[in-house]
């Protein structure tokens, strides 16, 4: 017992390297979870609110102050948009005046306080949590398409997996035909994207647009995601290599709107009904 | 001497989450300057000291920018090699009364030959365990080799900004 504690001793380089090595392994395996352990979420609470003072520092007080009243006001008008409510008229057929129209996405402002590009799993960090009601599974979209969805919240900070990320994957849709296919970013330039899984029949030209297809709860219908750079057909194939170019910003995101789906629990708990399948976001 | 090396730590870490993880120039470029501080820690630093930091810091560069156990993993790495990097450069020369690694000191390709050896060993590390995908074998080089000129370039200009205070 005593060799082999002065073997320990001897060679304690190694082991307490061994040790790290396994306790960030865990740590990096652990990451790859939705839900995290707490631990991380308070941690993510102090980086968080130095993240905001330095980007606070960056924004002149008046400048600052207009833009969040602007974004706000932005929030609350697409929130009253007709789309974007759920027909819950309870008639087979609704005559026009007695549709009952029920707001089914809230949208709440919120600032970018880090965000990256060069990444190949990018994160952005906003400055509103869970006090504000943000939860995970929330969309995250700008005023030009989308951005993201929310991963993990603490109580003042959220952290939102980019759309330039590997696990991303969108539901999304050829807005001319209807046809879906599934939106991935395959880490070389931010500004573009890739869409799978589009059959080969569909007619699709340059400039045409990508929206999303709603089909994952997540995201409202049609939010767009950006138009077509190129689609290659490789011969016999039967899906396109869709090249889509981002009609958001990535690289100068500064306000966004958190969408929160307000039948997302119904829809979820619908879909926990059916056999498992891999979900789309 | 450990006052140096905890205010390091500290710069090196504000530093890179605050500015370095912010700079968003092309697809590849990462520049990870924080390894600075683990280049320079001085020579006779406890081996426990060189891997809890090292852990640490990499740690708290995760923190901020979401990719928990990346940057810890890598830095712990890095800081295993040091020391048969240092071995393996200082090879039948005497610099037994140096304290710690700087330009000044040992010439320009000692330490170049230093800091490439281990900033690209960190940076390899790091991004395999990034993309973690072998069909994208070609960007993980590209990224390797592009933030690599960067850290190395970044780590040469602060040595060149304390070169004239080392004279005093």
């Amino acid at each position: 017992m005593q060799n082999l504690f002065a073997f320990i001793w001897k060679n304690s380089f190694y082991f307490l390297f061994v040790l790290l090595l396994v306790l960030s392994v865990v740590l990096m395996a652990r990451n790859n979870y939705y839900h995290r352990t707490v631990m991380i979420n308070t941690t993510n609470e102090i980086t968080g609110g130095i993240l905001l003072v330095t980007s606070n520092f960056s924004d002149y007080m008046k400048l600052k102050r207009t833009n969040r009243e602007l974004a706000e006001e932005n929030a609350k008008l697409i929130s009253q948009t007709k789309e974007l409510f759920l027909d819950a008229s309870t008639k087979a057929i609704p005559s026009p005046d007695s549709n009952v129209l029920i707001p089914q996405y809230e949208f709440i402002a919120a600032k970018v306080i880090s965000n990256s590009v060069n990444r190949r799993n990018n994160y952005i960090k906003l400055d509103k949590g869970r006090f504000q009601g943000i939860m995970p599974n929330m969309a995250v979209i700008s005023p030009a398409g989308i951005v993201g969805h929310i991963v993990e919240v603490s109580n003042h900070f959220s952290s939102v997996m980019s759309v330039l990320n590997r696990n991303s994957r969108i539901s999304a849709k050829h807005k001319t035909s209807n046809h879906v296919g599934s939106l991935l970013w395959d880490g070389i330039d931010y500004r573009f994207g890739k869409l799978v899984d589009l059959p080969s029949h569909v007619k699709i030209f340059q400039g045409d647009t990508i929206v999303t297809s709603g089909y994952s709860h997540l995201y409202p219908e049609g939010v767009i995601i950006g138009t077509v750079q190129e689609a290659i057909l490789e011969s016999g194939a039967s899906f396109y290599n869709v090249t889509v170019s981002f009609s958001t910003d990535f690289n100068r995101l500064s306000y966004v709107y958190v969408v929160n789906n307000l039948f997302y629990n119904e829809l979820d708990s619908l879909q926990q009904l059916q056999p498992q399948n891999e979900p789309l976001r | 001497m450990i006052i140096q090396n905890v205010i390091r730590f500290i710069a090196a870490l504000l530093l890179q989450g605050l500015i370095f993880n912010q700079i968003g120039i092309g697809a590849y470029l990462f520049p990870m300057f924080y390894v600075y501080y683990i280049l320079m820690l001085p020579f006779e630093t406890k081996g426990w000291v060189l891997l809890i930091t090292s852990f640490l810091l990499g740690l708290g560069v995760d923190f901020f920018s979401n990719s928990l156990g990346l940057h810890s993993t890598a830095s712990l790495c890095m800081a295993f090699f040091r020391p048969g990097v240092i071995r393996l450069l200082t090879v039948g020369k005497d610099y037994e009364t140096l304290v710690y690694p700087s330009i000044k000191k040992f010439g320009f390709s000692w330490f170049f030959s230093y800091t490439v050896i281990l900033v690209i060993i960190h940076h390899t590390i790091f991004f395999i365990l990034e993309v973690f995908s072998f069909y994208e074998i070609r960007q993980i080089i590209f990224r390797i080799l592009i933030s690599s000129i960067a850290t190395i370039f970044l780590i040469f200009m602060t040595q060149l900004l304390f070169l004239k205070r080392e004279k005093h």
